[in-house]
């Protein structure tokens, strides 16, 4: 049977990249073909090859067997394919309706035909199980029905080829169950679809035969059935990785951050944290879970000092810090790795070295006084480099030229090398490849068995349940459970996150059946 | 990274409590201007004074004739105060659902008392004041519509100003020469139009910052039409006396009382605006176009991933928002007086952009809006005719007044304004 779909030696150079080098990559008619790889691997770029976005140096394209040029979106929309990209591309202010038209519009006349579309909406939707409704606006829907949206665009345009570039990253686990089951339902009406991920586990679970990618080459192809995670994340990063970690019961001392009836603003000026209390004890890591939007980012931007707080106390280490200074709360030992590194985290412009001492400058060794010492500040740029593995030509490069991996490592490296007795991380892994988070992971834990107190947010479920001791949900401004990470699993967490109460977790979802962790998947 | 919908504990007691002040704001502001209309007017009117507002066109041409409306001033202004002072009891104790509306209809209440009291013991021309509004809101409102289809594509379109005001020049211009005034619009059309390329070369094509871009083409173009005023249009009159064009009352319409003289007897670049202003409705929010603009305005790269030409829509858009900023021009010379003088458009343009953003980017609030401007400046200069006995205030005055109080209403009818997302922002195919 010939293939829907043959990529055949795809290269593409970007300057001083070799972004895809010879790819080869034929997709069956009704399967589900997994493209794994980590980030920076080439995934993307290939889809976007496919999609019309850029051009290939070399290579071709065939579709049923036929060799096809495609030269931009409209092409690849004609040949049947269609992408849900990682990024929504969905216009916020525009109807459903008006979203899944765009570019393909009904008119009568000179009129566009709202109601034919809604129409023909509502039977796609009921096809597939895509419950949305065409007269809403895309901006008033959560994020799990944009991703209906995006889906219906595509098969509104009668595509037999379903692209999803991560399709996940932004789902809780209940969303991409249900992203699952309508992907297994169009591929049994014999949709093809090329699902792009560096989550191992979904990978197993949903694809039919996956190929890994590694820099910008083909490491392997086989079907998901003779599979497993382990064999894959090797394939993935090029050497053997810990899938679990081996983590030694805490051992909780002293409390060390606690706040109490927090009240927090957002930027609208809504009360985004409404009545959170919380203790986090040395030794211990305590996860806070929860869908994105919640509070989270509120919460730790109220801790670290960096959004005041209307109501409530903190107290770190027993000294009153509610509404204090980012710099009184990093002398009390607080470390902080911030939601989004690039913005809060580093200052892109400035070298390596720099950013390792731009919250510890003004102290000796790097000061004496008013006069810094560049010196010092190289020598522990040096050192830590080392230290942290930081994959960098020189300490003196701009911290903007290093990958996502490599500076959240440097951040890691400011935050961990001086001595703290708390540590606050915020989706330390978000966006990172298996390697990286596996890194990071084992140093969290490290400082955890050194007797740091850890507050780790994170909107990864797997991570949460692999590291933290306890688990914190977070729903609606409040922590709506505490809990032991042993004495629930994560679709019980999960039920929380969505807003059911411990009571009804409990009772609903399945017991905790594995003390295994799984933290890289 | 896609946004959530914020927690519904967002009215928590904090905002309540915040949305209580601020009702509690309103509600004081409307007592204020209860007080206001007390103090000001009420106080310097005497009883058995009358207010006349005449109704009916001043030349002679009336079908169907009004009474005047005769109003007793100190009652009229009691009934008034009354009135705004009871508005802002019931917003301080309950509160209105819809304040906004109502802070509308108080600062309307607020100018009607100001009316009243002008005109006491005399007589205004009610209907004169509505005529000369519409005519003084017509460039206005070419500029708003200019605007809308500029950045309803996400280009920003600071160049109005300049477009008008060489459209303004190229229309006296051609029209002198050749003695056919509909040859001087079209050629302020094009004109301006000219300066739309080049205002969408330089903001798609090589990504300059759309301010500085449009500030090059307002300077070029108030240097270029005072040196050419200067040099051959002041010495050469042949080339400055284009003509105007004629008032034609629309047979039927022009006779329904009220309305008609207001709106259906002017010229013909005004009824010019009425159909841009529907036909830009029903093209943005009816049409296959209008649905790409506005995809294009918000989101060009969806638009892109579904195969609309981003460049293009932007392109069409730039240049007939220019072109129609050109049509405003030539209001000012051969709509209006007939010739060119050294910067003759007097800030029109920009407040035209104004009136785009108060009218939150849509056609009918952009006309609306250049409206309540254009009834300012007829307000203000029928007040000066009323003389400086009857209205013991300076001109200058006069002249920030009708505005401040427009600025109050849009800013609170309006309320916070959203431009287009990507509005300003050069788009890069990756």
């Amino acid at each position: 049977m010939t293939p829907v779909l043959e990529l055949r030696n795809i290269t593409k150079r970007f300057p001083g990249v070799l972004a895809n080098d010879h790819i080869n990559l034929t997709l069956e008619e009704g399967e589900i073909h997994a493209l794994l790889g980590e980030n920076g691997a080439g995934k993307s770029t290939l889809m976007n090859i496919l999609y019309g976005l850029y051009h290939p140096d070399e290579g071709e394209i065939y579709i049923r067997g036929q060799r096809t040029q495609i030269n931009g979106p409209t092409d690849a929309i004609r040949q049947g394919i269609g992408m849900v990209h990682q990024h929504f591309m969905l216009v916020p202010v525009l109807t459903v309706t008006e979203n899944v038209m765009l570019g393909n519009e009904s008119v009568k006349g000179l009129v566009l035909d709202r109601k034919a579309v809604a129409a023909r909406i509502r039977e796609i939707s009921q096809r597939h199980g895509l419950e949305v409704d065409p007269d809403v606006r895309v901006e008033d829907l959560s994020v799990g029905v944009r991703q209906r949206v995006e889906i219906i665009k595509v098969l509104y345009r009668n595509a037999n080829i379903l692209i999803l570039d991560e399709p996940t990253a932004v789902l809780t686990p209940q969303e991409a169950d249900d992203l699952f089951e309508i992907l297994r339902s169009l591929r049994s009406q014999g949709v093809s679809i090329i699902f792009i991920s560096h989550k191992l586990r979904e990978v197993l679970a949903l694809a039919d035969r996956v190929t890994v990618i590694r820099r910008g080459r083909v490491v392997g192809e086989t079907p998901t059935k003779d599979a497993n995670q382990a064999m894959l994340a090797e394939m993935m990063v090029g050497r053997r990785v810990a899938l679990t970690v081996q983590k030694p019961p805490a051992k909780p001392g002293e409390v060390v951050l606690a706040f109490k009836n927090l009240k927090v603003l957002d930027n609208l000026m809504h009360l985004a944290v409404n009545g959170a209390s919380l203790e986090v004890r040395a030794g211990e890591i305590v996860g806070v879970a929860g869908v994105q939007g919640n509070g989270q980012t509120e919460l730790v931007e109220a801790l670290t000092g960096l959004r005041p707080v209307q109501d409530g106390t903190i107290t770190i280490a027993g000294k009153d810090v509610t509404n204090a200074s980012p710099r009184v709360i990093t002398e009390c030992g607080v470390a902080h790795i911030p939601e989004d590194r690039q913005e809060d985290g580093l200052v892109l412009p400035f070298p390596i070295h720099d950013n390792l001492v731009i919250n510890t400058f003004y102290h000796p060794p790097f000061a004496n006084g008013w006069v810094v010492n560049h010196e010092a500040i190289r020598q522990q740029a040096e050192r830590l480099v080392q230290e942290f593995d930081v994959r960098t030509p020189s300490a003196a490069v701009p911290v903007a030229t290093l990958s996502g991996g490599n500076q959240q490592k440097v951040i890691v490296a400011r935050e961990m090398s001086r001595p703290i007795k708390l540590l606050i991380a915020n989706q330390p892994t978000r966006g990172l490849d298996v390697g990286s988070i596996e890194y990071i992971h084992r140093r969290i834990l490290e400082k955890r068995d050194q007797g740091v107190a850890v507050l780790l947010v994170s909107a990864e479920l797997d991570e949460i349940m692999g590291l933290a001791d306890r688990i914190a949900v977070m729903f609606k401004g409040k922590f709506t459970a505490v809990v032991d990470a042993d004495e629930v699993s994560k679709e019980q967490v999960g039920l929380m996150m969505a807003g059911s109460s411990l009571e009804e977790a409990l009772a609903h979802a399945p017991k905790p059946v594995s003390k295994e962790r799984e933290i890289v998947t | 990274m896609a946004v959530t919908t914020a927690p519904a504990a967002a009215l928590g007691a904090y905002a309540a409590r915040r949305e209580r002040r601020k009702a509690i704001a309103y509600g004081v502001f409307f007592l204020l201007v209860a007080a206001a209309i007390f103090v000001l007017f009420v106080r310097n009117s005497a009883p058995g004074m009358e207010s006349t507002f005449k109704l009916n066109p001043a030349t002679r041409e009336r079908v169907i004739e009004v009474p005047d409306l005769v109003v007793p001033t100190r009652e009229t202004l009691l009934v008034l105060a009354g009135l705004a002072g009871l508005l802002g009891v019931y917003q301080v104790v309950r509160g209105f659902r819809r304040v906004v509306l109502v802070l509308g209809l108080v600062a309307l209440m607020f100018v009607a008392a100001f009316l009243v009291w002008a005109v006491r013991d005399k007589s205004i021309n009610l209907l004169g004041i509505f005529t000369f509004a519409v005519a003084a809101a017509t460039p206005i409102a070419f500029g708003a519509m200019s605007g809308v289809m500029c950045e309803r594509s996400g280009v920003i379109n600071i160049a109005i100003e300049g477009m008008m005001l060489t459209g303004a020049m190229m229309a006296v211009i051609v029209s002198s020469v050749t003695g056919q005034i509909w040859f001087g619009l079209l050629a302020a059309v094009l004109s301006a139009g000219v300066l739309g390329v080049f205002l969408a070369v330089m903001a798609i094509r090589f990504r300059v910052d759309q301010i500085i871009a449009g500030t090059a083409i307002n300077i070029f173009a108030l240097g270029i039409t005072s040196f050419i005023s200067q040099r051959f249009l002041q010495p050469i009159p042949a080339l400055n006396s284009g003509g105007v064009f004629p008032k034609v009352a629309i047979p039927g319409l022009s006779q329904v009382p009220l309305i008609g003289p207001i709106f259906f007897n002017q010229t013909p670049i005004v009824y010019l605006l009425f159909l841009t202003v529907i036909l830009i409705h029903f093209m943005l929010f009816y049409t296959r176009w209008g649905l790409r603009t506005r995809a294009v305005g918000e989101h060009p790269r969806a638009a892109d991933t579904l195969g609309v030409n981003v460049f293009k829509i932007r392109y069409v858009n730039v240049i007939i928002g220019a072109m129609i900023a050109g049509i405003g021009g030539a209001y000012f010379t051969i709509g209006s007086v007939g010739r060119f003088d050294e910067a003759i458009t007097a800030g029109k343009g920009f407040i035209g952009l104004a009136a785009m953003i108060f009218g939150r980017w849509t056609p009918f609030g952009g006309f609306g809006a250049a409206l309540i401007f254009g009834f300012s400046d007829a307000l203000q200069a029928k007040l000066q005719v009323l003389g400086k006995a009857q209205v013991p205030i300076p001109t200058e005055w006069l002249l920030i007044l009708p505005y401040l109080i427009t600025m109050i209403v849009l800013a609170g009818v309006v309320g916070r304004t959203v431009a287009p997302a990507a509005d300003g922002k050069p788009y890069v195919k990756e």
